[in-house]
């Protein structure tokens, strides 16, 4: 009787060990004595020993189940993809994350990627609008416009979506601290022009735990933190349907320094928190998690990149079905959006960023997303020019119509090696997992510093690695050329604070400043209170017209402010 | 824990060799202050690390307070001109006369702007660690009287 596991049956298996063990004897060894290879060890960038070559040794020798590892696209546990056709049915979204100046210079933005075939919109904040200032407080002077739009009220959002039908299109939003602000203005002003919030697509980040670990942007210390948070999840649930309520991020913990299983488990530890939370809360399970998404980095190391993509897919859905008892299968689905490594653009010979990010995004594709962004190829350097951007835009539409890739569902699944380290990163990924669980969970963990030392860690780990040659990155430390680069950069216009200031102003004067001040106070009351979801109290005070630095100041005096301790 | 530093390890000794290493302005993005902090500590310097949100004022005071020998500031949010300007200015205003180096997202032109405002060096993404440790210590010359 032949006992199978996997697909190739254990006399198979016994059969190979022995063709192989002949092919090492009889042609590798010789061969490897007469042209010895490059290195002695050759690793992954979380430091994984790849052998020289893979078979099923290496996945059925272990009693590898393809039902159990694999299964089929759109069904349980999603390794191969989240939906059953993948690419041939729906095409990635192409998202480039864009806005700088005022609302009129993103708008034009906008407008001229849509023009050049992006199909979703992503939307940078000015630093003051991701912190709750006004762009005429004093600290926010320097800021207003330069990493993204400045948005301080309705009447701004407004102007950015002049022209864009926002029935149609989907909206993604990098904003945490104030996302239910932004989230706000986007609905009332989707409203203003007859478009219900029940028909409204897109994604607010609204991810505030891996900002005390990775970004930085938090306002309120970690507990209100995550009661905002998850009131906006919770009143997305039950209004808005179709948005994703948060974007539960990777990217930063891997622009920070952290290794693939790094990324995944503490994306996923992260996740674990909010679930915990909305349930604690009373909600049943299967009514809002199928709307939450997550976010990855994209590195240039494709196979490992893949392998990550794929463990989290497979992780997400049995910590849904195992932990939480999920039965709705979109609830174990591991949506998520991509952005390529912004840490690995560099500013010495630009062009070949854009090799780079073409790989990276290969990655994405490979790897199974369901929106990109590229960078661009001068990035590290300043915000991305018309020009440049194009580029970005184009190395999708790439690969999207010429390179084959969307063929068919999951190419690289079955790939030995792939399948071996997609094994490798999920194990690497419950071990950092279980570290967090065994110190109290994500926010414990946080607290006691342990993701940021050991993404800290990692990074200078890295940095010696790049210092030694061991890590070689073409134009830093391999193929170096003198002198600074020369490419043409987006400058912000000079004039956007004092456009953006002016109309603040106007707008302070033409508004009811009794409504205003009694939409803050009933906030107020609201906040102080922890029984009641503040999302409509925070949206009738953007109605109003108060600022979104007038919610954030109400919201700030009530739960305070969250120093960091800093650690190296 | 400790990592070998051979390649970073200074050639020079002097004699005093404390440093301010901080973010300026709201930008979060703090691995290259982290990592600058971290190689300089390896590198035998005393490194005092502020941290981020930090406003000129903010920084100008930390450095009276330390009595360094070096500022240096690192800025991702393309606000260097105006924030180290005016960072420059305060420390004129202060008396504070040590040297200034400055690492970020940095455009070419922004980097002559910015030595012409008496910007000690500019770091842009990729410069060695070894670089930035070489040029610490000969700011601490100059400024470590």
């Amino acid at each position: 009787m032949r006992s199978l596991r996997g697909w190739v049956s254990v006399t198979d298996l016994d059969k190979l060990r022995e063709r192989f063990d002949e092919w090492v004897r009889e042609v590798l060894e010789p061969a490897v004595r007469k042209s010895p290879e490059a290195r002695p060890r050759f690793l992954t960038e979380e430091g994984l020993e790849v052998k020289r070559l893979y078979t099923p040794l290496e996945v059925e020798g272990l009693g590898w189940n393809y039902i159990d590892k694999l299964g089929f696209p759109g069904s349980y546990p999603f390794t191969r993809g989240v939906y059953p056709t993948m690419y041939r049915g729906r095409a990635w979204t192409i998202r480039q994350y864009a806005g700088f100046g005022s609302a009129e210079d993103t708008n034009a933005r906008y407008r001229y990627l849509l023009s050049i075939g992006q199909t979703g919109l992503s939307m940078a904040f000015d630093l003051p609008t991701q912190l709750g200032l006004d762009p005429d407080d004093k600290l926010a002077w320097y800021e207003v416009g330069k990493v993204g739009v400045s948005m301080p009220s309705i009447k701004e959002m407004d102007l950015a979506f002049q022209d864009i039908p926002m029935d149609r299109i989907s909206t993604s939003m990098t904003i945490n601290a104030t996302a239910i602000e932004i989230l706000s203005m986007y609905v009332a002003v989707a409203e203003s022009r007859g478009v219900s919030r029940t028909s409204l697509r897109g994604t607010v980040q609204n991810d505030i735990l891996k900002e005390y670990v990775a970004r930085n942007n938090y306002i309120y210390p970690p507990k209100p933190s995550m009661r905002y948070a998850t009131d906006l999840i919770m009143y997305a649930a039950r209004n808005v349907p179709k948005w994703n309520s948060i974007s539960i991020s990777g990217y930063h913990f891997e622009e920070a320094g952290a290794t693939p299983a790094m990324e995944v488990a503490f994306t996923l530890a992260d996740a674990m928190e909010y679930v915990e939370w909305v349930i604690e809360r009373g909600m049943d399970v299967d009514e809002f998690v199928g709307q939450l998404s997550f976010f990855f980095a994209a590195r240039t190391n494709i196979f490992e990149q893949v392998a990550k993509f794929r463990a989290a897919r497979r992780m997400w859905a049995k910590i849904m079905k195992d932990r939480f008892n999920a039965k709705d299968p979109r609830s174990m689905m591991l949506r998520f959006h991509t952005q390529t490594a912004g840490v690995l653009l560099t500013a010495q010979q630009p062009l070949v960023n854009l090799i780079r990010t073409t790989l990276q995004a290969l990655a994405a594709v490979l790897g199974g997303t369901q929106s990109l962004h590229v960078n661009s190829y001068d990035e590290a350097l300043s915000l991305p020019t018309e020009e440049s951007v194009k580029l970005s835009v184009r190395v999708q539409q790439v690969l999207l119509y010429e390179a084959g890739v969307i063929d068919t569902v999951d190419p690289l699944g079955g790939s030995y090696y792939v399948e071996w380290l997609t094994d490798q990163v999920e194990e690497s990924a419950w071990r950092i997992i279980d570290e967090v669980e065994r110190l109290g969970g994500m926010i414990k963990a946080i607290e006691l510093g342990y993701p940021q030392r050991e993404i800290a860690r990692a990074s200078y780990e890295w940095q010696l690695k790049v210092e030694k040659g061991e890590a070689p990155i073409i134009g830093v430390n391999t193929l170096v050329e003198e002198g600074l680069p020369s490419v043409k950069v987006l400058k912000v216009d000079p004039k956007v604070r004092e456009r953006v200031v002016f109309r603040l102003e106007q707008l302070r004067k033409e508004r009811d400043p009794v409504k205003v001040r009694d939409s803050l106070d009933k906030l107020r009351r609201i906040a102080e209170r922890d029984d009641v979801n503040v999302f409509p109290y925070i949206y009738e005070a953007v109605k109003s017209k108060a600022t979104l630095g007038e919610i954030s100041q109400t919201l700030r005096e009530v739960w305070g402010e969250w120093r960091a301790p800093e650690v190296y | 824990m400790s990592v070998s530093t051979t390649d970073v390890t200074p050639h020079v000794r002097v004699s005093r060799r404390k440093v301010l290493i901080s973010k300026l302005g709201l930008d979060g993005h703090d691995r290259g202050a982290k990592v600058v902090a971290r190689a300089l500590r390896d590198a035998g310097f005393e490194v005092v690390y502020l941290g981020v949100h930090k406003s000129p004022e903010d920084v100008v005071e930390a450095a009276i307070e330390e009595d360094v020998s070096v500022i240096g500031v690192s800025i991702l949010s393309g606000s260097h001109l105006e924030l180290v300007g005016n960072l420059i200015k305060l420390m004129r205003e202060r008396r504070i006369n040590v040297p200034l180096v400055v690492g970020g997202v940095i455009p070419p032109d922004d980097v002559n702007e910015l030595r012409g405002l008496g910007v000690f060096d500019v770091f842009i993404p990729g410069t060695p660690l070894k670089k930035i440790v070489e040029v610490f210590e000969r700011a601490c010359e100059v400024g470590g009287s």
